[in-house]
């Protein structure tokens, strides 16, 4: 059961997205993050959505994907669009016992389901044609400028990828543990929630005194092939940056400028 | 003088209780001059606790000697500038293939070595390249470690050792959590290599049929080298190597007994085509 879960959620695709570079990818998702937040113009709106679709064909990912994302946050979007939708002041539309509606609330409630809708299309795009070691080198080489204020980037880096190669064999052994103890009277399906947590100590203590032994073997094994920090130290696979980024890059520039353009040319007004 | 050399190789480490104090010092390695010559296939042979791994710890200067010295290619261990060229001279692989790599993607694992010494992108991929072919394992290059079996995974961690172009190779147990025909294809690896690309091979092991075809064998047992010699002469002693709780081939053991029970074979025979031979001396006599 615990197998079946896929590390990440890369889809593998040969598009133009697919082959961006990872540093790319993170500025233009962080762009196309802010650009969410700077106004309420239906023409802001408008600009964002014919982007993200753009995007979305390029990466010839299928809508299905994008959409799977959406399952876990429609708590948060009910919770949130409510609160726009009654607690917001304004011209009152409609009153019923304690709960109006003014229009600027129906704005509000709108506009906030549309952001957080796109947050996680727009995420997801990012996480769906990048594969997780790309990602880790695009943020090592992208955060390159804070080891200038001794931000050990590097190292947090070799952490996330080496987090990640451990997933599946944690899990593996999660699985071996949990089989272990069953065979042995353990029972993790009955009983309300209190108990149902207290039987998952004797899986928990065995996979961390492993967990620590296996870091402890890989560190030495790591020093056996004289890995002594970023220093000096080549890649096999350096990050390049290749004409279709370039292009990519002046893209966004162009995006950007749009956005900022509309937000303060319709500032304060919808349509 | 050859590749590895320990002169009076003492290892102690402290022991202590729950709460910190001393209880004792136990010498992992005790007084231990070996010479191993260049080119040549080792192989240290010892039970659970003998200090085999200690030593092999100290050949790749993981662990610094309390007492004596350590010299690979001429240099000491005890140099701790020369410490990273001591360890890209003399490689070593680890018994857990699992707890070993660190790449996602088996290139990437074979190149972990090169990155860390440095060594240009254009020359890693050369160097990636050969390694995995030297191993057999080319064919898979781009496939996830954690999707391979454990002799794969032992072979890819030979790999990247390999592509670190080390003049000696020790490995500590490398077969110990395989299956037979893991096994197999790692000593047919190593034995290509030594052959073929003339590393020193230095293998530490409890299996003795992994031994028959080393050029030297060494046996340790509380820390001190109690044998040494080729492997023929070491299984002619078959009454010390089980004192010493370690199991002697099914054939030298079959031709131990004959001999005692008074059929006149010689000592020290290791394949079965041996004992055929001798056995058919013996009738036709």
């Amino acid at each position: 059961m615990l197998r079946d879960i896929t590390l990440g959620q890369y889809y593998r695709a040969n598009s133009l997205i697919h082959r961006l570079d990872p540093r790319v990818k993170l500025l233009g998702t962080l762009i196309f993050i802010i650009s969410l937040f700077l106004g309420q113009s239906i023409w802001l709106y408008a600009l964002i959505t014919v982007a993200l679709i753009a995007v979305i064909k390029l990466s010839k990912v299928p809508l299905k994907y994008i959409t799977k994302g959406m399952k876990s946050i429609v708590i948060l979007v009910i919770i949130s669009a409510a609160f726009n939708l009654f607690l917001t002041d304004g011209e009152v539309i409609f009153r019923f016992w304690k709960l109006t509606i003014t229009r600027e609330g129906i704005y509000q409630c709108v506009f906030m389901i549309i952001r957080l809708i796109y947050l996680i299309c727009g995420t997801s795009i990012m996480t769906l044609t990048t594969t997780p070691t790309n990602l880790t080198d695009g943020i090592e080489k992208g955060l390159d400028f804070l080891n200038k204020i001794k931000v050990p980037v590097h190292e947090v880096a070799m952490m996330m990828s080496i987090a990640l190669r451990f997933i599946p064999i944690l899990m593996e052994e999660t699985d071996k543990i949990m089989k272990a103890q069953m065979a042995r009277g353990a029972d993790f399906e009955s009983g309300n929630l209190v108990k149902r947590a207290k039987a998952l100590i004797p899986i928990l203590v065995p996979l961390f005194v492993s967990a620590f032994r296996r870091a402890n073997d890989l560190a030495m094994a790591m020093e056996a092939r004289c890995y002594h920090g970023s220093e000096g130290r080549t890649k096999m696979k350096p990050l390049k940056y290749k004409s279709r980024d370039h292009k990519a890059y002046i893209a966004l520039g162009v995006y950007s400028v749009l956005v900022i353009a509309i937000s303060i040319f319709m500032k304060g007004r919808f349509i | 003088m050859g590749i590895v050399k320990t002169k009076n190789l003492t290892f102690e480490y402290i022991r202590r209780d729950d709460e910190g104090n001393v209880e004792g010092v136990t010498k992992a390695v005790d007084d231990v001059s070996i010479d191993l010559k260049e080119g040549d296939f080792v192989a240290i042979l010892g039970h659970n606790g003998s200090g085999k791994s200690t030593l092999a710890k100290h050949i790749n200067a993981l662990l610094l000697p309390t007492e004596g010295s350590v010299i690979v290619d001429g240099i000491d261990t005890l140099d701790t500038d020369q410490m990273l060229k001591v360890r890209q001279t003399a490689g070593m692989v680890f018994q857990n293939p699992d707890n070993q790599i660190i790449g996602t993607v088996v290139e990437e694992e074979v190149a972990f070595g090169p990155e860390n010494m440095g060594v240009p992108t254009k020359e890693i991929w050369k160097r990636v390249e050969d390694s995995l072919k030297a191993v057999g394992m080319f064919a898979y290059r781009t496939a996830s470690p954690n999707k391979l079996s454990g002799g794969q995974k032992q072979r890819i961690a030979i790999a990247g050792i390999v592509a670190m172009k080390p003049k000696c190779i020790i490995l500590d147990e490398p077969t110990a959590m395989l299956d037979p025909k893991g096994r197999a294809e790692v000593l047919r690896v190593l034995h290509e290599l030594n052959e073929k690309e003339g590393v020193t091979i230095i293998l530490i092991t409890h299996y003795m049929e992994e031994v028959i075809e080393a050029d030297s064998v060494f046996v340790c047992d509380k820390g001190r080298i109690v044998m040494q010699g080729s492997p023929k002469e070491i299984f002619s002693h078959v009454e010390e190597l089980k004192e010493l709780r370690l199991d002697v081939p099914q054939v030298t053991e079959l031709a131990y007994e004959l001999k005692k029970a008074g059929i006149p074979i010689k000592d020290g025979i290791l394949t079965n085509e041996e004992l055929v031979r001798e056995l058919k001396n013996v009738y036709y006599r």
